[in-house]
């Protein structure tokens, strides 16, 4: 990774709390955490860890209870409902476990559907929504829908809806945890390629050898980042 | 903006069918609120559509001088007792009034009207004087009314109304026909076009018969019977100078000092107008108010659907979220789906009204007016904005991360 990149994500000391009932939960504890441009990280722990708290706000879905959070140098740790729906329209692409497609929509609609919220002329939107579905290798599938798609072919329409912004992060959360193994290779795979495009890439797992594709991995224990390491015997391709 | 409500227009029709018998349902309340709201007005319409014409063939510039007051709150008992309006009086009346252009008597008799072996039951007989005709806008099919001739000799002449004339002589024209009312040989001479009858039924030219008032009193006997004095005004604007003029001839033929009441009356159908006006305010309001009620109903349906539907698509409302769709998008969208339910209910709702119209138009001639069709399109959409506006406002400040986590 090149430490001249620009950095994309600053986050200090940042804290997440949720009242239930009488009770004050700390999702967050204070993380601090930075991310540059082209870098391809996994995020790891255990259920109940906080990986969750932290994704969604990386994601903008959600604000801290304290701490600041830069992301490409604005601060967002404030910003309301609206602006924050901005960011993620034009700077996040999210891939979900569970593909998260409109499902009476085919697939051109869903790749689609960010660059109407970004309010692109149709015929523009047409044309970049095919193309990213042909760099998926659905360029055949354009007009079927989720239920006549696998699961594969789902994950994929879901990558080219969260790349058609040209995001400034791709944040993956168990991307491959709803696919067989093979199938979840070949997702694997397209990320890799991605990363190669020098796409950003924020993957979350609790699989060890999913991990091991990204080239450095953190690991969250109790709101807390226990371990931020470089992955050295990174999977090699076929 | 455009592109939001293309899509918001998109996902509205494709929710719409992809639940199709929920939002057929839903529709039918609009559908039953928006046809009674049109047919009702339409309904109005027409009863205000027949009551101003009979208003007209009665004209707006007749005074109607009687004993009794047609309207108001005097006490009939009291007006019973007043002296009757006798023929005399109508030629002192005649004798003494310089305003009015026409004066005529009018007495009324209910009997029989025979030609051949066909009847008509119970018909209002006018009798009066060649110059009736002057006081009204009769108009002729056939034939004409009697003239002065006929009138000082009271001549068995009759004028038939339109409805009397189809019904004794469905394909025949009456003129130069003998016709028997009350058992009494009259010849007919003329026959009138439809004047449209007016909400008082006795008022219904249509459905009476004239004959000379002279005529009327030798076979029936009238003379002690109370007459109404007819008078037409030069124009509407001297009515109420006729009318003025009209009070104190009376007040001098009845020899009534300055501080007594007036034992008579004079009508004109302004009181009837107003009369109308009121009964048929109310019925209007409470008509609409009660169709209105429907529409209501209509509206509270597409309300709980309406949440129903967010709550059931919380996580494509999530995944819209997250791809960037703001708190007014997702408005606009359940808005707009709202809308179109409403509206599809509407024009359906409309296409009924139409339909029912023809019925409703048997009774009372009518017909769907362009106001009311305007109307219900606009309704029909408010009614889905606003049923819409509460469930909209849900889905749009749902919380991304919980809605996507929603099963």
């Amino acid at each position: 990774m090149d430490q001249n990149n620009p950095v994309i994500i600053e986050m200090k000391n940042i804290t997440k709390t949720y009242i239930v009932g009488l009770e004050e939960v700390h999702a967050l504890r204070g993380i601090s955490l930075t991310v540059r441009k082209n870098e391809y990280i996994a995020v790891m722990g255990p259920s109940g860890s906080g990986k969750s708290t932290l994704m969604n706000i990386i994601g903008c879905l959600d604000t801290p209870t304290t701490g600041i959070y830069r992301f490409n140098g604005i601060d967002v740790s404030d910003m309301d409902d609206n602006e924050l729906a901005k960011i993620r329209n034009k700077e996040i692409g999210f891939v979900f476990q569970t593909f998260n497609l409109i499902p009476r929509s085919n697939a051109l609609h869903n790749v689609e559907l960010p660059l109407i919220y970004a309010n692109v002329a149709r015929h523009e939107r047409r044309e970049r929504a095919i193309q990213a579905l042909v760099n998926v290798g659905l360029g055949d599938r354009i007009n079927h829908k989720p239920n006549e798609l696998s699961g594969g072919q789902r994950q994929r329409v879901a990558i080219a809806r969260a790349l058609i912004n040209n995001p400034s992060i791709i944040l993956a959360d168990e991307p491959t945890g709803n696919l067989d193994s093979k199938t979840g290779e070949e997702i694997m795979q397209l990320f890799e390629e991605l990363h190669k495009k020098g796409n950003t890439i924020i993957l979350v797992t609790h699989e060890e050898y999913i991990a091991e594709h990204a080239r450095r991995i953190i690991r969250i224990k109790d709101g807390l980042i226990e371990a931020d390491e470089v992955v050295n015997n990174r999977k090699v391709y076929a | 903006m455009i592109n939001q409500i293309k899509e918001g227009l998109f996902i509205s029709l494709n929710a719409i069918f992809a639940n199709k018998m929920r939002s057929f349902l839903t529709t039918l309340g609009i559908v039953i609120g928006v046809c009674s709201v049109v047919l009702m007005s339409t309904a109005i319409k027409g009863v205000d559509n027949s009551f101003q014409q009979g208003i007209s063939s009665l004209g707006s510039d007749v005074l109607y001088i009687d004993k009794f007051a047609w309207f108001g709150n005097e006490e009939f008992w009291k007006m019973r007792n007043r002296p009757n309006i006798t023929f005399e009086d109508y030629l002192r009346f005649k004798s003494l009034a310089k305003l009015p252009i026409a004066i005529a008597p009018e007495a009324i008799t209910v009997r029989n009207v025979k030609f051949r072996d066909r009847t008509a039951e119970s018909i209002f007989i006018t009798g009066s004087t060649n110059e009736f005709l002057a006081t009204t806008n009769f108009t002729f099919k056939s034939g004409r009314f009697f003239n002065e001739i006929e009138s000082d000799g009271g001549r068995d002449v009759a004028v038939l109304g339109y409805d009397i004339a189809e019904n004794l002589f469905p394909n025949l024209d009456p003129v130069g026909m003998t016709v028997k009312i009350g058992g009494h040989s009259y010849y007919v001479i003329g026959v009138l076009k439809k004047q449209g009858s007016t909400l008082l039924g006795s008022y219904n030219p249509d459905k009476q018969v004239y004959v000379p008032i002279k005529s009327l009193f030798r076979h029936f006997g009238l003379n002690w019977r109370s007459i109404i004095i007819v008078v037409r005004a030069p124009n509407s604007q001297l009515l109420e100078e006729t009318k003025i003029e009209a009070e104190q001839i009376m007040r001098q033929i009845r020899r009534l000092k300055a501080y007594e009441p007036a034992n008579f009356s004079i009508n004109q159908q302004e009181g009837l107008t107003k009369i109308y006006e009121q009964t048929v305010g109310v019925i209007q309001i409470g008509g609409l108010l009660i169709t209105g009620l429907s529409l209501f109903v209509g509206a509270i349906g597409i309300m709980n659907i309406m949440f129903v539907s967010v709550k059931e698509r919380t996580r494509e409302i999530g995944i819209r979220k997250a791809i960037g769709a703001t708190r007014k998008v997702i408005m606009t969208q359940f808005l707009l789906e709202a809308s179109i339910i409403s509206l599809i209910g509407g024009l359906i709702g409309l296409f009924f009204a139409i339909v029912l119209s023809y019925v409703v138009n048997q009774f009372i001639p009518t017909s769907v007016q362009i106001s009311a069709v305007i109307l219900a399109i606009f309704i029909s959409f408010f009614t889905g904005i606003i049923s819409g506006l509460a469930p909209a406002y849900t889905a749009a400040k749902l919380d991304p991360v919980e809605s996507l986590r929603y099963e």
